[in-house]
């Protein structure tokens, strides 16, 4: 076929790169269709990646085989693990990226693609024809063929900004909207709906009075997202720092001044916005007696000179913002750069795709991003790769990937998209997942790797260093649990951490169990034989497989337990529905139960469980019929 | 949630019907479980698919329970397609009951209608032509829950229950924020709070476990054993009480030649009053049947009407052997015949005379209180009746038990949210609710969370 690919992306944020260089990966042609190319992986909003529940899923997608983890390695100017003082699995990776160098990665990863081929065209239609998609047409008169399409535009479909009452079109500040595509979409039978999401101003750098503000430095020891970048000349950029400052009753007078011209308070805007990520005017007036807001400023690159003011998104008139901003402490000669505001657009309620990401309409056209709903760089490189390799996998004849909640929070994101939808920008968040104990960043590759091996995107040589470890891992659990340690050994070090004293001998794991006792703490004391001693010495230096170790036996309980309600769950889980059950013929369903099952075409008894509105005999009423 | 893994446990023949009760136990750990109730000449476990094996049914404290026949069906060769393990008891309800009651200490739980049948439906134990019928007993399943909903007494409990995963639900939001936004500027909860709230849900779940008894008797009658050495006066007083009582629900003869059973209804609670006229315990038997009803009769009973005649004076022996049978507070001890006394002394007990009708006033008071407690129900308490809501409270109870543990041994949040969140969810089995953005809509509408 000449001008086809097999995949168009469409849009090249940071779903739409992942989804190109996984299709590409896996030996497909891939078109990236932009309207500019260099503004790939481009962050529309705060310079960071990672934070809570995100920061699990960047280590997800690395252990897949995606490229966010790699590039916010080689563009993070501050890296922190966040919750720390918590359980291993709430830590979190952060970084502060340099927001030009992140973007100029990106780029460089996929223009040195060889499968891929960046076009610089706006998409106005999808094609599809007998329930199948065709290709696009695009502003310029062209018609592009390929046997899948990944629809990955982020907040350009009928984007519109808004500061104060005055509105612009556009999908990003000083960019063009899309036009078209949602209105191919509905001809074709989508549903659309309107979302919102807002950004702060941005200060001049050299303005703020940075003597008088809290510092917030990165970690002593940064550790890299990836699981495949060379720690030894980690971090590869200079480490800088962000500071605090507070809005005040004087900062909140200000603004109060601007809710007249409020796009929000005067219903202006129509869309939804989230909740989890309130504009300033909105804490104002839903949280009246809280006197002050916590605000981060937050570097924009080691050479840019910007500040990005996080906890200040806001959509009032930009002389409201201006004024507000300088009653802030440190702010007091601030320049603003350009004012915040917000942005509506068009989303596709995400029931209307499987669990692979592929409409239920349209075969061979997947969403990704935004455009199901989500926010956040984060969610989106995740359905990204889940697309990108879902559609290359059903052109080369694989098997489809749909990852499960039990495995990963990809699983959770995508299970919570098809199976809730959502009528507000959708975030992860670590209490979304009900298997949270064992979802842990430091165990994504022990989770994932096996699919990202599987798919082509993740070197055998990796994969086989995993299997290795998994195998050390498995005998050091089983010496911890046979192996004694003798009190005449360990029982000055008790007493002298002031711990209670045990009686002959105890097995490493036991004592382990202890919330005071690390592992390599107890592996001194290791003196059986000489080769146990041997192995407890080779243990205490391999990191990797120590850290495993002991979060397996010191939350043996927990993580069983965990264990225990996956079983449970296994036999739900792995009976599979057909796309194809008619629900309306199956009288004995509720009526509500009904509806919904019809709406969102659950793929397993398990997806049932979980829809809001389908009762247990629904499901016991589901399980008789699938039998038949 | 209907969790086809559990093992689960119901009466596969009718109600108090025949003279023959079975038991049917169906799951991976059936064997396991009725091994652990049942004294017989082998182990089940060690013991052959399609046997049946005579022996004795025990409680926890090794009392006896009763005589049973025990048959084996393991998977795939039963009625469900699992393991299953047949139970045949005398067909007193109180026996079945107590067996069940005893099961269900055990990690099982009761069926739901229909549940045995869909479980042999799904292992391709039954024919497909089935079908239809069981997708009936389950649909009737849901009618029957519907018009439950409408019943007053589930309407409280329902709300009761719904306050406290309220409240729950606002603990572990408190919680979550620490660990969803412990980059923002929001107080988080301190350990002795957290400690406070949990167990001020503890104490509530524990005044919903307290009702079952209460509940039981609203729904099943309070079973009064009326035991006594013979010529004490046992059926006068009976017949007293059947004349004293407002209403006389029925009068039927007893399912065996020697036990009268009478139904009674006092303030609204129904009273099952078995008489054991006629039987006499140890020392003065004969026949082994007669100890083995009237022991039977003692165990089951809510309450034990001990009577005693003053002349003959009170029978400590006979108190002593009701001891071994059952507790000390559900024992009333009586002394009948005050009208023929001349004694001064007519000792300890409640005095009564079943003839002239004196001090029965203060029995049935007493009765009344021994059943109800000194709890003060009344129409608008919350009241647990249904032995799933029981077990749901139970489970929620335990789970924040292993919460109160993880808090004192100072674990992370996130672990002691499993135990929340599990407790959470077995109160939302009660009412149907289970969902997971419960937590984080409260986080959002209750804190100012978000950069």
């Amino acid at each position: 076929m000449s001008n086809g690919y097999d995949i168009i992306v469409i849009g090249g944020g940071h779903a739409g790169i992942e989804a190109a260089h996984a299709g590409a990966m896996m030996g497909c042609d891939v078109a990236l269709i932009t309207m500019d190319r260099f503004a790939l992986g481009r962050m529309s909003c705060n310079p960071a990646i990672g934070g809570t529940a995100k920061g699990h899923l960047v280590r997800e997608v690395d252990a897949l085989g995606g490229i966010m983890a790699g590039t916010a390695d080689h563009t993070g100017i501050q890296f922190r693990m966040l919750n720390r003082s918590k359980g291993p699995a709430v830590w979190s990776p952060r970084c502060q990226s340099d927001r030009k160098l992140y973007s100029e990665e990106a780029y460089r990863i996929i223009s040195n693609s060889p499968n891929i081929e960046i076009v610089e065209e706006s998409v106005v239609e999808i094609l599809a024809a007998g329930g199948k998609v065709v290709g696009v047409s695009t502003a310029s008169g062209k018609f592009i063929n390929s046997s899948a399409v990944i629809l990955s535009s982020g907040t350009f479909l009928n984007g519109k900004m808004h500061t104060g009452l005055v509105s612009t079109t556009g999908g990003r500040y000083g960019e063009k909207p899309s036009l078209g595509i949602t209105e191919s979409l509905s001809r074709l039978g989508f549903l659309s709906a309107r979302l919102k999401t807002g950004t702060p101003p941005r200060l001049k750098k050299t303005t703020i009075n940075w003597e008088i503000l809290e510092e917030q430095a990165g970690d002593d020891s940064p550790q890299p997202f990836s699981y495949r970048t060379d720690k030894s000349v980690f971090p590869f950029l200079p480490q800088v720092s962000c500071f605090i400052t507070h809005t005040d009753d004087s900062v909140h007078r200000v603004l109060e001044k601007g809710f007249d011209n409020s796009p929000m308070f005067t219903g202006l805007i129509k869309g939804v916005g989230p909740r989890y990520c309130p504009s300033i005017e909105d804490k104002i007036v839903r949280f009246s007696e809280k006197r002050q807001h916590q605000l981060f400023l937050e570097p924009e690159g080691l050479n840019s000179d910007q500040i990005y003011l996080n906890g200040f998104s806001t959509s009032l008139p930009a002389n409201i913002q201006f004024e507000a901003l300088r009653k802030i402490k440190g702010l007091e000669n601030v320049e603003m750069v350009r004012p915040g505001y917000a942005v509506e657009y068009d989303y596709f309620p995400p029931h209307q795709v499987d669990l692979t990401l592929e409409t239920k309409k349209i075969a061979g056209l997947y969403f990704a991003g935004q455009v199901n709903g989500t926010s956040g760089y984060e969610e989106a490189a995740a359905q990204g790769l889940v697309a990108g390799i879902n559609a290359a996998a059903k052109i080369i004849g694989k098997r489809e990937l749909v990852i499960r909640r039990n495995e990963a929070y990809i699983g959770v994101l995508i299970d919570d998209l098809v199976g809730k939808s959502t009528d507000e920008p959708y975030r992860m968040f670590t209490s979304r997942a009900e298997y949270r104990l064992l979802l842990r960043q430091d165990n994504a590759d022990r989770r994932l790797l096996k699919y990202g091996y599987e798919y082509g995107l993740i070197d055998k040589a990796i994969y086989n260093e995993l299997k290795e470890r998994e195998i050390i891992i498995s005998k050091a659990v089983n010496f911890c649990n046979d192996t004694k340690i003798n009190a005449n050994f360990i029982n000055a070090h008790l007493n002298s951490r002031s711990l209670s004293e045990i009686d002959s001998t105890e097995t490493i794991s036991k004592l382990c169990k202890r919330p005071e006792l690390g592992l390599s703490e107890v592996l001194k004391f290791v003196n059986t034989t000489e080769e146990n001693r041997l192995f407890a010495r080779a243990l205490m230096e391999n990191d990797l497989v120590l850290e495993q170790v002991e979060i397996e036996l010191k939350y043996e309980g927990y993580l069983k337990r965990q264990d225990d309600m996956i079983k449970k769950l296994e036999k739900y889980e792995s009976t599979s529905i057909p796309l194809t059950l008619n629900y309306q013929s199956i009288k004995a369903l509720s009526a509500e139960g009904r509806e919904k099952l019809n709406k969102i075409k659950p793929r397993s008894i398990g997806q049932s469980l979980r829809i809001s509105g389908v009762t247990h005999s629904d499901i016991a009423v589901l399980l008789v019929y699938l039998k038949n | 949630m209907i969790h086809l893994e559990d093992t689960i446990t119901a009466m596969a023949t009718p109600n108090g019907v025949g003279a023959i009760s079975i038991i049917r136990i169906s799951g991976n750990k059936a064997i396991d479980v009725a091994d652990s109730i049942f004294k017989g000449k082998m182990h089940i476990t060690d013991a052959n698919t399609h046997t049946v094996h005579y022996g004795k049914v025990v409680d926890a404290q090794n009392n006896f329970i009763d005589d049973v026949l025990l048959t084996i069906f393991k998977a795939p060769n039963s009625y469900t397609g699992e393991d299953v393990i047949e139970v045949s008891c005398h067909g007193n309800p109180l026996i079945g009951q107590k067996i069940i009651d005893l099961l269900l200490e055990k990690d099982v739980r009761i069926a739901e209608p229909g549940e045995f049948t869909m479980r042999a439906f799904l292992n391709n134990r039954i024919d497909l032509a089935q079908a239809e019928a069981v997708i009936d007993i389950i649909t009737s399943r849901s009618d029957a829950s519907l018009r439950g909903a409408r019943n007053q007494l589930d309407g409280l409990l329902s709300n009761s229950v719904s306050i406290l995963r309220n409240s729950l639900l606002d603990t572990l939001s408190f919680l979550e924020l620490e660990l969803d936004f412990s980059e923002e500027d929001v107080e988080f909860v301190a350990k002795d709070e957290l400690l406070k709230k949990i167990t001020l849900i503890i104490k509530k779940i524990d005044e919903l476990l307290n009702s079952y008894r209460f509940g039981r008797v609203i729904r099943d009658g309070v079973n009064v054993a009326i035991i006594g050495k013979p010529n004490v006066g046992k059926s006068s007083l009976l017949n007293y009480l059947l004349k004293e009582s407002r209403a006389i629900v029925s009068s039927t003869p007893g399912t065996t030649r020697d036990v009268i059973r009478e139904e009674i209804s006092i303030d609204g609670v129904l009273f099952k009053l078995f008489d054991t006229a006629g039987i006499r315990l140890s020392e003065d038997i004969i026949e082994k049947e007669g100890v083995r009803r009237s022991n039977e009769a003692i165990v089951n009973s809510d309450l034990v009407l001990f009577v005693n005649d003053v002349e003959q004076g009170y029978s400590e022996d006979l108190y002593d052997e009701l001891r071994q049978l059952t507790k000390e507070d559900r024992i009333i001890t009586v002394m009948n015949k005050i009208d023929l006394s001349s004694k001064s002394d007519l000792g300890d007990g409640i005095k009564i005379s079943a003839k002239t009708g004196e001090g029965i006033d203060n029995l049935i008071d007493q009765m009344k209180q021994s059943t109800l407690g000194s709890a003060n129900y009344s129409e608008k308490s919350a009241i647990v009746s249904n032995i799933r809501h029981f077990q749901c409270l139970c489970s929620a109870r335990n789970s924040l038990s292993d919460a109160i543990v993880s808090v004192n041994q100072k674990y992370s949040g996130e672990f002691i949210a499993v135990d929340l969140r599990n407790a959470a969810d077995f109160l939302g089995e009660i009412i149907g609710e289970v969902t997971s953005e419960d937590v984080l809509n409260n986080i959002f509408s209750k804190f100012c969370v978000g950069k």
